[in-house]
C-alpha cells in the first residue's frame, strides 16, 4: 500500500507542469534571471582592471623620466589624466578619487639613474579596495626591469636591471590572459541553479498550505515521495533550460573555452539541481507561509554565493569559512563545472567533488521527505 | 444490525492541541446509506471530528472503524474509499475544471480516466464549460465541482463539512436532491451544517459542542429528548415583556419571530408558573412544539453551564 505508484506520481507531475505554465511570471523569471545574471557578472564584473587614472607629478622632464611615463601609459593599466607640478593638487586629486594613482618623479631622476643611485620613484595608490590598486602595482614592478634596456645602450649598459640569481618563469594554465569572465561565467551555473531551484520549490509545498490545497492532497492517498519527486521533475526540467542557455552564452557571447565533456556536465548537473530542489521542498515543509520561504531560500543563498568561491578564492577565507563552504553544494559544484569546462576534467578527476554532492542530496531529500506530515497533526 | 452495517462505527474518540480538548471523548455510529447531520456550534470540533474520520489527524484516544478500517492505524486504507469535500474550496484555481477532475482522477487511478471524467461533467452540466479555470467560477459552482470531484473515484463514504454554505436556496435544494439520490444508491454521508432546514433533512443528528456529543438521534428522538416546553405569546408591548421573562429563572430562551416571542424553557413546571406571573390579559399564550434550533440553543447553553 505504501509502495510508490506511477500514477499518482505522473498526476503531481502533470499538475505541476501545467501550474507553471499557467504561471508565465514565474516561468519567466526562471529564464530572466540566468539571463539577467550573466549580462550582470559576465560583463560587468572584473578581476584584473585596467585603465586606471593616474596623475603624473614629474620634478624632471629629462629623456629618461618621459621614457617612464611612455612606458606607463602603454602598459594598459595607467591612463594618465593629469599632470601636475603641486603636491597639494595631486593630493587632492587622489581624495576626490578622481585619480587612482599619483605618479612622482623626483627631480634628480636621470641623474641618479645615470650614476647608477638607483632613484626613487614613488607611487601612492588610493587603495580603500585592493582588488582595484593589486594587478596594476604587479604591474609596475615588472615594468621596471625592462624600460630602460634600450635607452641604456653600450656602456651604459650596466646602469640596466641585473637579473635575480633564480629565474622564476611563470606558466598560467587553463586561463593564461587571466580573463575573469572564464571563471565566472562557468561559475555562474551553480549560482543561477542555486538560485532559482531553491526558491521555486521553497514555495511549492507553502503554496498548497497557504491556498487550502494541501488539505485536500492529503486527503488523497498520494505518498509522502510521490509529491516531492513529482515536485521537482518539472523543475529538473527547468534547471536543464538554464544550464543550456548559460552554457550558449558562454560559448557564444563570452568565448569561454570547453575543453571537457559536455554528456559528462549535464550528467552532474542533475545531482546538483536535484540538490538544491531537495532543500527547497525541505524549506517548504518548514515554513508556515510562502514569504518565510522565501526568506529561508536567501538565507541559504548568501553563503552559496558569498562562500563557495564564486565571489571570492575559496583558499582565501579563514579554516572555518572554508568548512561551512564545504558543505554547501554549490562549492563542489563550482569546481566540478570549472573542472570540466577549463581543465578538461574527467569523471576520475571531479569525483573527490561529486560524493558530497550526494551526501547533501540524500539527507535533503530525507529530512523533506520525514518533515513532510501526511496528517495535519 | 450487524457490524458490517455500520460505516462509521467510534467510540470515545478525543483529540487535543496542546490543553485544549477540541473533541472529547465523542462516539458515533453512522450505518450504510444514511444521511447523518452533524450540527454545532463553530468552533464545537465538528471539522477535526471529521478529519480524523478521513485520516488526516491521528486521535489522541478512542478507537473505532471506518468502513471497516482502524481509524488509528489505517488511515491509508481509509483516504482511498472516502470522499471529502472540506469547508474551504481546495482544489486547484489555477486548473480548468477539466483538468481538476483529471487530476483528482489520476490520483485514485480511476479505471477508464478519461470516460469517468467526462461523466463527471455531463452530470455537473459544465461539459461547455470544462476548460473554464476552477477559480473563475461562483460559489455554487465551485460546491458543485468540489462534490463531482470528490465524487469521481465512487466513494464508499462521503464526509462534506459545511457544503452549503454560502450557496443560494435554489442550490442548495438541488445539492440535497443529489445527496438523498446518492443516499439511495448506498454511499453513506456524513455532513455538517448550521441550517436547520438542512438538518431535517437527514436522516439521523448529531449535536456537538465545547467537544461534546450532547444529543443524537433522529429528528423526532432529538426534539423529544429534550423535553423542551415552548410557547408563542402574541400582542402588544412585546419589547418590555422580554426583558422582564428573560430575567425570570427558569425562562432559558427569548426569541422574536416577527410579531411573537417564542419562549422556552427546559421545566414546563416552572416555565408555566413564570408565564403565570407574567400573564397580562392583552397577550395571547400559545403552546407549541419546539423547534430543533431552539432545542440546539437550549443544548449548547446546557453545555456551557456544565463544561464551558
Amino acid at each position: 500500500m505504501s509502495r510508490f505508484t506511477p500514477h499518482r506520481f505522473w498526476a503531481i507531475v502533470l499538475k505541476e507542469f501545467i501550474q507553471m505554465k499557467r504561471d508565465r511570471v514565474t516561468f519567466a523569471m526562471m529564464v530572466g534571471i540566468p539571463l539577467l545574471q550573466l549580462l550582470m557578472f559576465g560583463y560587468a564584473i572584473n578581476a584584473d582592471p585596467r585603465h586606471l587614472p593616474a596623475a603624473i607629478r614629474a620634478a624632471d622632464q629629462g629623456p629618461f623620466a618621459r621614457t617612464l611615463v611612455q612606458a606607463l601609459g602603454t602598459s594598459d593599466y595607467f591612463v594618465l589624466v593629469r599632470e601636475t607640478a603641486s603636491e597639494a593638487e595631486a593630493q587632492r586629486l587622489l581624495q576626490l578619487g578622481d585619480v587612482q594613482f599619483i605618479i612622482n618623479i623626483p627631480e634628480d631622476f636621470s641623474r641618479k639613474l645615470l650614476r647608477g643611485e638607483r632613484p626613487t620613484v614613488l607611487i601612492e595608490a588610493d587603495a580603500t579596495d585592493p582588488a582595484a590598486t593589486g594587478p596594476a602595482l604587479s604591474a609596475v614592478n615588472a615594468l621596471a626591469a625592462t624600460i630602460f634596456n634600450r635607452d641604456l645602450p653600450g656602456p651604459l649598459a650596466r646602469l640596466q636591471a641585473k637579473p635575480g640569481p633564480v629565474d622564476f618563469r611563470i606558466h598560467a594554465h587553463y586561463n593564461p590572459e587571466n580573463i575573469t569572465q572564464y571563471n565566472v561565467v562557468p561559475g555562474l551555473m551553480g549560482v543561477v541553479l542555486t538560485m532559482t531551484m531553491v526558491i521555486i520549490t521553497a514555495l511549492a509545498i507553502t503554496r498548497e498550505r497557504e491556498r487550502g490545497t494541501m488539505e485536500n492532497l492529503l486527503a488523497t492517498p498520494v505518498r509522502p515521495f510521490e509529491v516531492i519527486v513529482g515536485k521537482i521533475l518539472p523543475y529538473i526540467a527547468v534547471g536543464y533550460i538554464q544550464v543550456t542557455l548559460i552554457l550558449l552564452a558562454a560559448k557564444f557571447l563570452f568565448h569561454v573555452p570547453m575543453v571537457g565533456s559536455l554528456p559528462l556536465l549535464y550528467t552532474v548537473a542533475l545531482l546538483f539541481i536535484a540538490a538544491n530542489l531537495a532543500v527547497g521542498i525541505t524549506f517548504s515543509t518548514l515554513a508556515q507561509n510562502q514569504l518565510q520561504a522565501v526568506q529561508m531560500a536567501f538565507f541559504f543563498f548568501l553563503p552559496s554565493i558569498l562562500l563557495s568561491g564564486f565571489m571570492f578564492p575559496f583558499r582565501g577565507m579563514p579554516g572555518w569559512a572554508q568548512a561551512v563552504g564545504s558543505c554547501l553544494p554549490n562549492t563542489h559544484f563550482l569546481r566540478i563545472v570549472r573542472g570540466i569546462l577549463l581543465k578538461g576534467n574527467g569523471l576520475a578527476e571531479i569525483a573527490p567533488e561529486l560524493w558530497p554532492l550526494l551526501l547533501f542530496l540524500a539527507v535533503a531529500m530525507t529530512v523533506g521527505v520525514k518533515r513532510y506530515r501526511q496528517t495535519l497533526d | 444490525m450487524t457490524a458490517s452495517d455500520l460505516v462509521i462505527d467510534v467510540t470515545g474518540i478525543t483529540k487535543r492541541f496542546g490543553d485544549k480538548t477540541v473533541v472529547d471523548s465523542v462516539s458515533l455510529q453512522v450505518k450504510r446509506g444514511e444521511i447523518y447531520g452533524f450540527l454545532g456550534p463553530n468552533g464545537s470540533g465538528k471539522t477535526t471530528f471529521i478529519r480524523m474520520l478521513c485520516g488526516l489527524l491521528t486521535p489522541d484516544g478512542g478507537t473505532g472503524t471506518c468502513l471497516g478500517y482502524d481509524v488509528l492505524t489505517q488511515q491509508a486504507e481509509i483516504k482511498r474509499h472516502v470522499g471529502y469535500m472540506t469547508q474551504k474550496f481546495s482544489y486547484y484555481e489555477d486548473l480548468s475544471i477539466r483538468e481538476n477532475l483529471d487530476f483528482i482522477a489520476r490520483i485514485y487511478a480511476v479505471p477508464d480516466r478519461a470516460a469517468a471524467v467526462q461523466r463527471s461533467l455531463d452530470g455537473l452540466g459544465l461539459a461547455n464549460r470544462s476548460h473554464q479555470l476552477a477559480g473563475q467560477l461562483s460559489g455554487g459552482w465551485k460546491q458543485r465541482l468540489a462534490l463531482a470531484a470528490c465524487l469521481i473515484h465512487s466513494p464508499q463514504l462521503l464526509l462534506l463539512d459545511e457544503p452549503t454554505a454560502g450557496v443560494d436556496p435554489k442550490a442548495r435544494r438541488e445539492f440535497w436532491d443529489e445527496i438523498h439520490r446518492l443516499a439511495a444508491e448506498g454511499l453513506t454521508v456524513l455532513i455538517t451544517t448550521h441550517y436547520m432546514d438542512e438538518a431535517e433533512r437527514c436522516h439521523r443528528l448529531a449535536y456537538i459542542a465545547y467537544g461534546k456529543l450532547l444529543a443524537r438521534g433522529t429528528v423526532a428522538e432529538v426534539l423529544a429528548g429534550a423535553s423542551l416546553s415552548t410557547w408563542i405569546v402574541s400582542g402588544p408591548a412585546l419589547p418590555a415583556l422580554a426583558v422582564k421573562l428573560r430575567g425570570c429563572a427558569g425562562v432559558e430562551q427569548v426569541v422574536a419571530f416577527g410579531n411573537t416571542l417564542h419562549v422556552s424553557g427546559r421545566d414546563a413546571a416552572t416555565l408555566a408558573a413564570v408565564i403565570a406571573s407574567v400573564r397580562d390579559p392583552r397577550h395571547t399564550w400559545v403552546q407549541t412544539a419546539s423547534g430543533l434550533e431552539d432545542v440546539f440553543i437550549s443544548l449548547m447553553d446546557t453545555a456551557k453551564d456544565n463544561f464551558a
